[in-house]
């Protein structure tokens, strides 16, 4: 396959400013990754800041309550800094300081990514901008006050939908202009190449643990693994190690918003056409003439409307399938979780437990089935009474 | 000799850029033909996009105008086959790869060639993406305009030697708007342009007064000014037509000095 493309997807289609920055972290990224005392650096950081590996739990009750296949939750909300994003963020922060960059920026959508890069920049020393829609700032306001908390500095992005797509404008355009001493940390598997394989590469962290744990618990492969996808981060990372096995069924849960058919949500595959946007070749949701929808989602971390590329091509071959998640499905698997387990998830991984929620009565008692809590869901407790109608001083 | 070609043969060339539907494709016709009679030597014209990442605000706004004013490609194609019969003005598009795409790539560039485009410029898409567009339009006629950029360096040589038609040449970092002071070294980025090719380079980004234009004008063949107008098209909407004609005319009148 030609570099950075998977099938027909990726690419690099970027202003010509932006270039030379970005063959600069693929050369970097090609150099640190083979040289073991970056990933010793790495992997100690992870599991002596970040806390892994995570735990991947039995749910018991979940499983009798549905009366099907066996379900393990992987526990990327128990990170620190609340979920899968510090994988990543660990990752590449740690490449930007070998780099000599001495400032980071990102994009952060429910805010999870923002946090995570602040908390990194702050370990390492390292001075922090987030750009984050105006929209997200307020439906996230805890979060805007975590990464301040933390030491960096927040950007209320205005213009367009005022959600995640605009956050990763206003980033790329801020990188354009500076970049000589910064570093883009781009949160998800998309974005032009390199960053869909750096950051699938940091986060496959998630599935080889997954491997080997329910080896260890069941001494077999489970027989599907579930995850919710917005760029799709957190699916590609438990996903990837589970490529070759095609016994496992890969099943990435997109967000449907007020409904699949309704003009308010997020669901890329379902929706969307392939085009070209955010420096890659893949699906996004649009118009006739190519203008990006402005999509919607109750989750913050799901509302934008692309995915990336490695997911365009997973989807296109077969090998893994994308199905749309409601907000009102969401929102009741949310709940469903924090009673059935004491485990509060992110809304976002909430639309992968509301599938299961489908998927399990369907299969065999001595089936499995794995769900990756990608993050916990403090973030929203507020939301979700908003959602409700619950009045709460926040 | 091509329209393109022509632009550049007889003194140094303004290049005035407007977004096509803002505030409406009726204006954008009157300001095609007004700023020719100012004495413009090519026009820009934008295909609004939802997401133009390489603009800065002031074309951000411009481009959320005119998609609000229901704009859309084939009217623009319409737009420009009707302005196409008036004038014999080269006309370059600028727009962003998805609306190209999403029209289908071939026939994009053939309903542009159509209705009487001589140029695409494409700012998300680098040297390394452009084969499959450039054949397209090499087939058509029409020129795949490559962009070099303050952070090109090495880059260069590679770029300028497969070149079409001008080469665009961004004068700063960030994205576009009205700069106060331009401090890249851009008669460097184009003598290594021309050590490579013999292609006209027109200097954009950033430049608003005829004193910037004037001065840049010494490095390159020609200066593109795209946010100074269109801020002219925010304050004055409808009304913008003469006031677009006499900022034009001074521009362009800075350039013959």
């Amino acid at each position: 396959m030609a570099k950075g493309k998977y099938g027909e997807y990726g690419g690099q289609f970027i202003p010509e400013t932006l270039m030379n920055a970005v063959l600069e972290v693929e050369n970097a990224y090609e150099h640190y990754k083979n040289d073991p005392d970056f990933m010793k650096e790495l992997d100690d950081l992870l599991a002596n800041y970040a806390g892994r590996p995570s735990l991947l739990y039995y749910a018991d009750k979940m499983t009798k309550d549905l009366g099907g296949a066996k379900i393990y939750l992987k526990r990327e909300d128990l990170n620190h800094t609340g979920s899968h994003k510090i994988n990543n963020v660990m990752g590449q922060v740690l490449l930007a300081k070998k780099m000599g960059k001495t400032r980071v920026i990102a994009e952060t959508g429910a805010g999870q990514h923002g946090v995570a890069t602040a908390t990194v920049a702050a370990l390492m020393g390292l001075e922090c901008e987030i750009y984050m829609g105006k929209e997200d700032t307020d439906r996230q306001a805890l979060n805007v006050f975590r990464m301040e908390l933390l030491g960096a500095k927040v950007h209320a992005v205005t213009s367009g939908t005022q959600t995640l797509k605009d956050a990763v404008n206003e980033t790329m355009r801020e990188w354009t202009s500076r970049m000589e001493d910064t570093y883009y940390v781009l949160g998800s598997v998309m974005g032009p190449h390199p960053f869909p394989m750096i950051v699938r590469d940091f986060q496959k962290i998630i599935g080889k643990e997954i491997k080997s744990q329910i080896l260890e618990e069941e001494g077999k492969l489970p027989d599907a693994i579930i995850a919710c996808v917005g760029g799709g981060s957190n699916a590609m990372g438990a996903f990837y190690e589970f490529i070759s096995d095609t016994t496992v069924r890969l099943i990435g849960c997109e967000a449907a918003g007020l409904g699949v058919d309704h003009p308010k949500n997020a669901a890329t595959m379902a929706n969307g056409r392939v085009g070209i946007f955010h420096g890659m070749k893949s699906y996004f949701c649009q118009d006739e003439y190519g203008q990006i929808a402005p999509v919607y989602s109750i989750s913050a971390g799901l509302d934008y409307p692309g995915i990336g590329p490695e997911h365009a091509m997973l989807s296109d071959t077969g090998r893994a399938d994308y199905v749309p998640v409601t907000d009102e499905e969401a929102v009741d698997a949310f709940e469903y979780l924090s009673r059935m387990e004491g485990i509060i998830p992110a809304i976002e991984s909430a639309h992968a437990v509301a599938y299961v929620r489908k998927l399990a009565p369907t299969m065999e008692k001595d089936k499995i089935i794995v769900i990756n809590i990608s993050g916990r869901g403090d973030k929203d407790v507020a939301a979700i009474a908003r959602y409700k109608g619950v009045k709460i001083y926040e | 000799m091509s329209r393109i070609a022509e632009v550049f043969s007889s003194g140094k060339a303004f290049i005035p850029f407007v977004t096509a539907g803002d505030p409406n494709l009726l204006i954008t016709e009157q300001l095609i033909l007004a700023m020719e009679q100012a004495g413009a030597d090519l026009i820009e014209l934008g295909i609004p996009f939802s997401d133009p990442v390489a603009e800065g605000i002031v074309i951000q706004k411009a481009d959320a105008r005119a998609l609000a004013s229901n704009t859309t490609t084939d009217k623009i194609f319409d737009m420009v086959a009707k302005v196409r019969k008036k004038t014999n003005i080269p006309l370059a598009f600028m727009t962003y790869m998805n609306p190209i795409f999403a029209y289908g790539s071939e026939l994009f560039i053939s309903k542009a060639a159509e209705c009487g485009i001589d140029a695409v410029i494409v700012p998300d898409l680098p040297f390394e993406e452009k084969g499959e567009l450039d054949s397209i339009c090499k087939s058509y006629e029409v020129d795949l305009i490559s962009l070099i950029a303050p952070t090109s360096r090495e880059r260069i040589s590679t770029i300028a030697g497969d070149a079409d038609g001008f080469i665009y040449c961004v004068s700063s970092l960030g994205v576009t708007g009205v700069r106060s002071e331009i401090t890249t070294d851009i008669g460097e980025m184009i003598s290594y342009v021309k050590e490579v090719k013999d292609i006209p380079c027109a200097i954009g980004f950033g430049i608003s007064t005829p004193e910037q234009a004037k001065n840049m004008s010494q490095y390159g063949d020609g200066v593109i000014v795209g946010s100074a107008i269109v801020k002219i098209v925010e304050q004055y909407g409808q009304d913008s037509i003469k006031p677009v004609y006499e900022y034009v005319k001074q521009m362009k009148a800075a350039l013959e000095k």
